[in-house]
Parts: structure tokens; sequence; C-alpha cells
């Protein structure tokens, strides 16, 4: 038993008639953490996620909640926003709220009350007895995402969350997701928004043509993959001397007024030999160290592939 | 189990509170107590004004032979025809009936005038006295008697008596069966592609409208699928009960509402059918005849088979129409999926008349078995008097064949309801089938 990962995939694999869409993947998701699950379209996200709600059905491997083989009575602990999702056009959104907690194991009364708090929250109390067909898209989002945490679930597994989303309510549903993940939940979220994956998430992990080509933390996964670059800005009137060989400029370039080089340390020097370095050729305006971004890591350990 | 329920009930009430419903309910009954109550109405009607026919008979063969009937009075003038005509023309709703003068000697042309077309009462009854007149004159013309003709002629009357089981005769009659029969039969056949297409277009909904994902996180794709299929089958059942309840009251309505001067609606029908007149002309009580034909029919068998069929048949094509409406993405798609199963219900109805000639047929018997056309084979065979162990056998293969349809259906509809932008064909439903997902 191990209480320190609320979910565990255990070299899950899954076959199609036509191909392989999942072969030996593991992913770890830590108790009350945000668990950004990466990789490009067809890469077999979707079906572990199908696979974890026990929509899909795995051919081999092990998928574990809170340290025990997963069952349906884990369901009504489970949140799941799906990629393609939708509502029925022509219900009201309270009825059909009040519908969906239902199927989740609510009771009418608590799902009342839960609804209402939520739609106050959100500021959609006025839509109740209005239709679906009558929302907008990032409208009707809002409804989804309320009826997938409304009955409070342990586990939340959003696909896509963020899609048809303007700014301001992307920020609104980020806030809510960390707050989740105060309230003790633990949250594994598929996305292409690299952004939100770095603002938000604790772990990540990437699945590439059906397997897992990287996993961990993300500040750890930042860590391997620097390749020792760090950018200097200076007063432009100045030239950068730099003894070949120890260092190499990437790129140089002026904006407004202030120079910028990416400087890339080899041969085991140090960042303090560079500064050593700069400061007799240069007027020094700030220095720091560049960490690949996670779009970064995403395109390199995809195109390796 | 709960969620079962859930799903049945949602289903049930989105369809029932539908204005579609509504008007449905109220516009069946309506038309099927208009089936029963107009043909008695309109004749009352069309009757019940008198019609003055001015008789100007040239050949003088005719004088005074036309009687007064029904609500046709008959009177006999002598002028000139242009002014006979506009005379009796005058008054609305009269006739000038011009009897020419011929050659021959024989008269057989006639014509009728009228300001409006005269209803088909008057220009038969017309014919039978002209016809019977002129016959005569031939006859004796050939030395032959009339009454001779008269009286050699027989008026056969033909009652079918059916022996059943245990040697109990019940007298039938082929008419009142052949209506039953081939009404049960359309209204199986009609029950089953209504409500088998709301299955069809629920399922294409949930799925276009991309729900279906989120409500098979909560539940099995076979209890939706379920859930589905037995919520339509109880609206089904509602609008159902509700339409013969309706039919009842509405019939009831205008019997006791509009023929207040002592004509019910009833005597009205049964003064039209061509069944009651030869009931009334041997001179056996038409109502007393009813009871003992519906009787003999065995009502509470033909209720209770019609819900059985109704049930059966429509669980195994509501069925197919869901494992459909799971694999195709689109409505136009549905066209090639939905005809080959749909052709067996059109083969049964374009057989009825077959079926209905010779219900003891072999095909008939075969096709009240087979279970894709026993729902409306059987029901039309019922009014006929089918044997138990045939209608037991037919039921008994329609519930496995039901049972079978639904769990295929339930694995072509689990793996389709999540496939997306996917080009559907035979082979790769055969797929689904045939592996495991």
């Amino acid at each position: 038993m191990n209480q320190e990962f609320a979910l565990q995939a255990i070299n899950v694999s899954k076959s199609y008639a036509n191909h392989k869409a999942l072969n030996n993947v593991s992913i770890e998701v830590p108790n009350q953490s945000i668990f950004g699950l990466l990789g490009p379209n067809g890469a077999g996200k979707t079906t572990l996620i199908r696979i974890i709600n026990l929509i899909s059905v795995m051919d081999e491997g092990q998928v574990l909640l809170n340290g025990k083989a997963i069952s349906t009575k884990d369901i009504a602990n489970i949140g799941y926003l799906p990629e393609e999702r939708g509502l029925y056009k022509k219900m009201e959104v309270g009825e059909q709220a009040v519908y969906l907690a239902q199927l989740k194991g609510m009771s009418k009364k608590d799902a009342k009350k839960q609804l209402k708090y939520w739609f106050d929250k959100f500021e959609i109390g006025s839509w109740w007895n209005k239709k679906v067909e009558e929302l907008s898209k990032g409208m009707a989002q809002k409804v989804q995402f309320i009826v997938t945490v409304l009955h409070k679930p342990d586990l939340l597994i959003f696909d896509e969350p963020f899609s048809g989303f303007d700014p301001i309510n992307v920020n609104l549903l980020k806030d809510e997701i960390l707050q989740l993940r105060k309230d003790g939940a633990t949250i594994i979220f598929s996305t292409h928004n690299m952004a939100s994956v770095e603002e938000l998430c604790d772990n990540i992990a990437l699945i590439n043509n059906s397997q897992t080509v990287l996993s961990g933390e993300i500040h750890q996964i930042k860590e391997d993959f620097k390749s020792n670059i760090f950018e200097v800005a200076y007063k432009p009137n100045t030239r950068l001397n730099l003894p070949h060989g120890d260092y190499s400029i990437i790129e140089n370039y002026d904006v407004r007024n202030v120079s910028y080089a990416k400087i890339k340390i080899n041969n085991g020097k140090t960042p303090n030999d560079l500064i050593k370095n700069i400061i007799t050729s240069v007027n020094v305006v700030s220095f720091r160290e560049i960490l690949p971004s996670i779009n970064d890591i995403f395109i390199q350990k995809v195109s390796e592939n | 189990m709960n969620k079962i329920l859930l799903i049945i009930q949602r289903e049930y009430l989105s369809r029932v509170k539908k204005k579609s419903f509504l008007i449905m309910t109220i516009i069946g009954p309506v038309l099927m107590a208009a089936m029963i109550i107009l043909p008695a109405y309109i004749s009352d009607w069309s009757e019940a004004t008198e019609k003055k026919v001015a008789v100007l008979d040239e050949t003088g063969w005719f004088l005074e032979k036309f009687k007064d009937h029904d609500n046709i009075k008959f009177y006999y003038v002598f002028g000139n025809l242009e002014e006979e005509k506009q005379e009796a023309l005058s008054e609305n709703g009269n006739l000038l009936l011009y009897i020419p003068k011929t050659e021959l000697n024989i008269p057989v042309n006639s014509e009728l005038y009228s300001v409006i077309q005269p209803g088909l009462n008057v220009t038969a009854y017309i014919k039978s006295v002209m016809k019977q007149i002129v016959e005569n004159k031939k006859l004796l013309a050939s030395g032959i008697d009339p009454e001779v003709i008269k009286s050699a002629k027989v008026n056969i009357n033909l009652s079918t008596i059916r022996v059943e089981e245990g040697g109990i005769e019940k007298k039938s009659n082929t008419e009142v069966e052949v209506g039953l029969a081939a009404f049960a039969g359309i209204m199986i056949y009609f029950f089953i592609f209504m409500f088998g297409v709301q299955v069809l277009k629920g399922v294409m909904e949930e799925k276009s409208n991309r729900i279906v994902e989120v409500i098979i996180s909560s539940v099995k794709p076979f209890q939706l699928m379920l859930g589905k299929i037995i919520g339509v089958a109880f609206v089904g059942l509602t609008q159902f009960i509700l339409w013969i309840i309706l039919t009842l009251i509405f019939v009831g309505i205008f019997q006791s509402g509009i023929f207040t001067d002592g004509n019910s609606a009833m005597d009205m029908i049964g003064q039209n059918s061509d069944l009651m007149k030869n009931a009334s002309s041997s001179g056996v009580n038409p109502a007393e005849m009813v009871n003992e034909i519906i009787g003999g029919i065995n009502i509470k068998v033909m209720i209770f088979s019609f819900i059985f069929y109704f049930l059966g048949g429509y669980l195994l094509y509501s069925s197919l129409f869901a494992a459909i409406g799971g694999a195709i993405d689109h409505d136009t798609d549905s066209q090639q999926f939905m005809l080959p199963v749909s052709i067996p219900l059109v083969f049964a109805i374009a057989l009825s008349g077959v079926i209905l000639n010779q219900p003891n047929s072999s095909l008939a018997i075969w096709m009240s078995m087979i279970p894709f056309t026993s729902p409306i084979t059987m029901m039309m065979r019922i009014p006929f008097g089918v044997p138990l162990w045939q209608i037991w056998t037919s039921m008994g293969i329609l519930i496995v064949a039901f049972i079978f349809s639904t769990w295929m259906a339930g694995k072509i509809y689990k793996t389709g309801i999540l496939m997306y932008g996917q080009k559907v064909s035979y082979a790769i439903i055969w797929k689904w089938l045939t592996k495991k997902y």
C-alpha cells in the first residue's frame, strides 16, 4: 500500500484493431498535486484517461487508486471532464446539472444545494431555467466544469479544460483548479497549452507514440534539460569580448537601448567564470540563467522520437 | 440499477414533455375518432336534406315507377326539356331526370340534371329502378314471366363458424376480422418505426452533442442504451393507452353531442356498413351480431398480444437502431444502415394482402415465427384464430431474438459512441462485434 500516490498506472498497454494505443505506459500522480499529461495529438493521452475512468478496458497493466486496484465503486469519487464534451441542448441547465450529479450518485437535494453554491460563485444563477441551446459555448463549458467538480471527488481529470474559454474565464478556471488542490483534490489534466502547464503543474508525464518518454517533477525536469545558457543584458555602446572555446554566443541582439546576449558555457566553466569575463568588457545590466520552457522540452523530446 | 432508473426517467420525461408528444397524442385519437364517426356523420348530413327529382319521361315506361326513397322525392313533369329543367333546378338541390325517346324503343340512356353533384345514393337508386323495369320488359318480350325469374333467385347467407379446441363454436365474420387484422398490423408497424426511430435519434443526439462521454464516465454504456430503449418504450405505451382512452372519449362526445335526434353514432355506423345491412335484412339485431363477432375474436388475446408484439418488436428493432445510431456520425450515413434493418418490416406490410387472404398458409406461419416479421404478421393472423402453440413459439423466438440483438447492439454501441469522424462500414462494425474492446 503506497498512500503517497493518489493514482498509479503501471505498465498499461492497449491495442486497437489497427494500432497500439498505449505501450507499457506508467504514470504516478502524487496526492494533492496537479499532474500534467502531455503529448502530441494521437499519442494516447485520451486512451489512458479513458482507461483510468473505466470507459475503456486495458489489455495489460494495472491502475491503482490510493494503492488499490480501481473498480466501478471508485467512479463516484472521480470527476471527469472529457475533451469531447457537451450537454443535452433541449434540456434546462439546472435540471440537466441535477441529472448529471444524480448519475454520479448525489441525492437530488444535495445536488441542488451544491449547484446553488457553484452557480452563485460563477455568477450564473440566472441561467438555471435556460435551455442549453440558448447558452454560448463558453457558458456551456462553465456548466460542465461545475458538474465535473460538484460531487467533490478526490480525483479530478480534465481533458483540455481550457478549450472554448476566453482568457478571463481561463484565469477563473485556473484559480478554481488551484483551490481544488488546496482543498485536497488530486488533479490530472491533459492540455496543449504549455503556459498553463508551467503555471499549474507540479508533475508531468510526456507521452509520445504510445509510450512515456518523460516524467517527473516539473522543476527537476527543467533542471535536467537545462543546457548552461545564460542571458546577459548590457549597455550597447560596449563590445562583448569572450575567450573562444570556453563560451559560445548563441544569440546577440538589441532591444530598446539594451543589448542582449545568450551565452552557452562549455568546458566545465562556471557561471562565476562567465561573469568575470563579462565585466571586463561591458557594463552589465542584468544576468540570468535561461531554463528551457516545457514547450521547448516538449518539442525537443517529440522530435527526438 | 438506481442509475438506469434515472436514465429511464429522463428519457421518458424529456419526451413526454415535448410539444410534439402532446400534438401526436391529440391528433392520433382525433383522426381515429374521425375515421369512426365521419362516414356516419357525412351520410347523415347528406341524407338529411330532402331532394326532389323531377322526372321527364318521354318513353312513358317509367311513369309512377320511381317511388319515394329515403329522402328522395319523385314527381313527374311532361313539358319541354328546357322549360322543365329551368323550373326544376330553380329550387336549390333539386334534380331533373330526363329519359329521351329512342329509336330502338329500349330506353337505356338517361340524363340527370342538377346544380350540385348528386350523391351516390340518388344515382344508384335511379339506375337500379331503370334497370329492373327495362329488364322486366325485355323478359316479357321474350315470353318469360319476370315472376319466374324472381322466384328462382335465392339469397345465400354464408355464416363462417370457427370450431375452437374443445368444440366451442363461434360465429365469425371475415370482414370484421380482416379490418381488425389489418389495423393491428399497421399499428404495430407504425409504433415500431415511430419509437424505434426515436431511439436512433436519441443516440445520435447524444453522440453529436458530445454528452455521451460525460454520461458514460458515470454509467456503463449498456445501461445508457438500455435506459434509453426502456424509457422510449414507456413513452410508446403511454401514447398507445392515451390514444385508446381519448378515442373512446371523443367518440363518446360525438355520440352524445351531435346525434341527439335519437340516431346514435353507432347506429349510423351500423347503417353504413354492408355487414350491418346484411344483418338487418336477415332480421338479426346488428348490435347483438357485433357482440357475437367481437366475442369470437377474443379481445383480451388481441390486446395482450398487441402489447407483447409491440414491445417485443420494438425492443428487437430499437436495439438495432441504437447500434446504428452509435456507429454513425451523421444523419446522412444512417440511410445505408437503416434500409437493410427496415426491409423486413416493410416486407411484412407489403405481404399483408397475402397474409390476410391466407392467414394459415405456410408463408404466413413462417413469417409469424421469424422475429423480424413476426410482430406484424402474427398480429394480422390472430383475429382469424391461431393455435396457441404457434403464438407461444413465436413469442419465445421473439424474446430470444431481442435478448440476442440487445446484447449484440450493446457491443456495437459502446465502441461506436466514442468514435468520431470515422467512416463506418459493415466491415468495421463486424470488427467491433468480434474483437473485444
